[in-house]
């Protein structure tokens, strides 16, 4: 059963072109993660999931009804949470779950049961009279979520929820997350943290409107980087880095902290040829060396790298 | 904020029905007298006896005269010759000279025009005594009688009160609307509106009717404050005031909507509702200035602000109590107004949703 289906999604503004023909399904009851850089056209294509942009062509099924013709119903069986915290400031905390409850038209005992529920996932019982503002970050941001699932959606957009929250926090976000998927909520979350990606069941990544990776994690690890990867760490990164990038044999190499990752494009270099290079030519000091499974980072660099070539 | 909304009004009515006086009441005078004669006193006399004119002092010599208007120590010097009553009693023609102080000309007018009647009160005195004298009575056949009707003491309060409640009413009103749902752009909370299953009409309904009430208490403060400092009385359909009232709210609002349309932060929405309601209602809509005497250009500039149309039916209203049959035109065209900016406010808020 899918929750969501993308056919050929696209919109065009003006000569610009922010999402580029993409197609996608999201599986009932999954955490499906959306990936890519800022102004990739993440934020446009939740914005015509949820009903709010027309495409400029293209279509997508969200809970059974399409966004071209059936926006309002689509809003009706949705839930969506954004970067910025859709919560009335000056309002107490359940003053802005009795708005929300409102909007989507609950009331009795039902209000209660879910207002209950909220201030639960919060971590806000007894505290519903405090002001929405002077809430910590990573509360106002499980309050926000709360709310924006208060009606029990089948489906939930959060489009980067945790930027800019402390780990702990995120971590405890995420955990929010699982139980939502636990209980059957289809769940569509952007993100640029890639550690956030491995929670993931299926993952896309697009890159200037096009999609240039999906599949689940393990997947997307093992068929995108056939060549083999290192990782080196010496006494000299940035020298070392920079000496590698001139041999022929080196695809792409990237810096992460005190040591590097190499693709190679020859199957027949070893550690040894590097090791050679960079102790014997340039007396760099190589403290560890050994062949890797890539990271999600390393994938999605490397297609990246490639899309813009 | 709503500390503002409400004390506004009051501050505004205040200022404009103490402040803002046209009357021209207690003119400064100063006589040079250099015949100081019966004839000279009864003359002032007769002049200072009304509310109109306060005598500051009397002039000793004519180089003082400049003086006291530079430093706006009097606003007008009345000079009598020293042959004045010399030229009475010998029944010749006497020149009386006033000097007015011209800066603020239709003060001056007005000073004019007391002066002139006081004067000619007196002379038709005169006249009589001498006919007395001879046995004879004077004829005058017309005998103008001017009556003001519905204020009749020409009061300008009761003439300005209608305007400044037709001003703040389309402040609050244009400026609260569109600064509050500005304010939900702003913020992003309105993103999370525009996902729900809430539609426009029911969003905008959800804005608007606080402010329709809000704008309704304020009128309120202003009609009371107009009777308890100005004594002003409702002489018409309270009912009449109220529909006319909530028409032309419609059409600030209207007005407000379409500004947070087309305004995306709270600074430019504050900045175009000011524009397009405070200065247009202050000085366009007849408040202050008269339309009629306008340039015809400027006259059809006028149209643009429904305070003009909200205030000939208030005054018609409060001041003459008349019925619906003297001011419908002004009734359809607020309606008109609002219908416009609403469906303009409709057009582009689609527009916007295909864009961004």
């Amino acid at each position: 059963m899918k929750a969501i289906e993308v056919n050929n999604l696209t919109k065009k503004f003006g000569d610009f072109t922010a999402v580029n023909n993409i197609n996608f399904d999201v599986k009932q009851g999954e955490i499906f993660g959306f990936l890519g850089a800022n102004g990739a056209g993440k934020s446009t294509t939740i914005r015509m999931l949820i009903g709010v942009l027309e495409p400029t062509s293209g279509d997508a099924m969200v809970g059974g009804y399409s966004i071209m013709n059936d926006s309002e119903m689509v809003k009706r069986h949705i839930g969506y949470m954004s970067q910025k915290f859709s919560l009335y400031n000056d309002l107490t905390v359940a003053e802005n779950i009795r708005f929300y409850a409102g909007v989507y038209g609950l009331d009795g005992k039902k209000y209660q049961e879910r207002k209950q529920w909220v201030l639960k996932v919060a971590n806000l019982e007894n505290m519903e009279n405090m002001l929405t503002s002077s809430l910590p970050g990573g509360i106002k941001q499980r309050l926000a979520l709360g709310t924006a699932v208060i009606h029990e959606p089948k489906i939930v957009f959060l489009d980067e929820p945790t930027s800019g929250v402390d780990p702990v926090s995120r971590r405890n976000f995420w955990d929010l997350i699982n139980d939502l998927s636990d209980a059957g909520t289809t769940v569509l979350v952007t993100t640029h943290y890639l550690d956030e990606a491995e929670f993931c069941n299926d993952i896309i990544l697009i890159n200037a409107g096009r999609l240039v990776a999906q599949g689940n994690a393990k997947a997307l690890k093992t068929n995108y980087i056939k060549n083999p990867i290192l990782e080196i760490e010496s006494d000299r990164v940035v020298d070392s880095l920079e000496i590698l990038e001139k041999e022929k044999w080196v695809g792409e190499t990237s810096i992460f902290g005190n040591y590097i990752h190499v693709i190679l494009n020859d199957d027949t270099i070893t550690e040894k040829n590097i090791t050679q290079l960079l102790y014997e030519q340039n007396g760099i000091k190589i403290k560890r060396i050994e062949r890797i499974i890539p990271t999600l980072e390393d994938v999605f660099i490397h297609l990246i790298e490639k899309d813009n070539k | 904020m709503l500390f503002i909304i409400f004390f506004f009004p009051v501050v505004l009515l205040i200022i404009f029905g103490y402040a803002i006086n046209f009357d021209v009441k207690h003119i400064k005078i100063a006589v040079y007298d250099q015949d100081k004669s019966d004839y000279t006193r009864n003359y002032i006399n007769g002049l200072i006896s009304s509310d109109y004119f306060d005598l500051v002092t009397y002039v000793e010599d004519s180089d003082e005269i400049k003086g006291l208007l530079d430093e706006k120590v009097v606003q007008a010097v009345i000079v009598f010759p020293n042959d004045l009553s010399k030229k009475l009693m010998s029944k010749q023609d006497v020149k009386v000279q006033y000097l007015i102080d011209g800066v603020d000309g239709s003060t001056a007018s007005v000073i004019q025009n007391y002066v002139n009647a006081a004067t000619y009160a007196y002379s038709i005195r005169l006249t009589k005594e001498y006919l007395a004298v001879h046995g004879k009575n004077i004829y005058v056949p017309i005998d103008l009688q001017p009556r003001f009707w519905f204020n009749p003491e020409l009061q300008s309060t009761k003439f300005l009160i209608p305007g400044l409640m037709g001003m703040i009413l389309i402040v609050t009103a244009v400026i609260s609307i569109s600064l509050s749902i500005v304010r939900e752009k702003e913020r992003g909370t309105i993103e999370q509106i525009n996902v729900s299953p809430l539609s426009s009409l029911e969003f905008i309904l959800g804005k608007t009717i606080p402010y329709i009430f809000i704008s309704l208490i304020n009128a309120t403060i202003v009609l009371a404050a107009g009777y308890v400092l100005f004594g002003i009385v409702i002489k018409g359909n309270i009912f009449l005031l109220l529909f006319a009232t909530m028409v032309f709210l419609f059409a600030a609002l209207g007005l407000g909507i379409f500004i947070s349309t087309v305004a995306d932060s709270q600074q430019v929405a504050f900045q175009a509702a000011n524009v397009t309601s405070l200065l247009p209602s202050f000085i366009l809509s007849g408040f202050i200035f008269p339309i009629e005497t306008m340039p015809n250009i400027i006259q059809v500039l006028t149209n643009i602000t429904p305070a003009k149309f909200y205030v000939v039916i208030l005054r018609a209203i409060l001041l003459r109590g008349a019925g619906v049959s003297a001011f419908w035109e002004q009734l359809i065209y607020l309606g008109i107004f609002g219908t416009i900016f609403i469906t303009l406010a409709t057009i582009i808020d689609k527009r916007s949703r295909g864009k961004n």
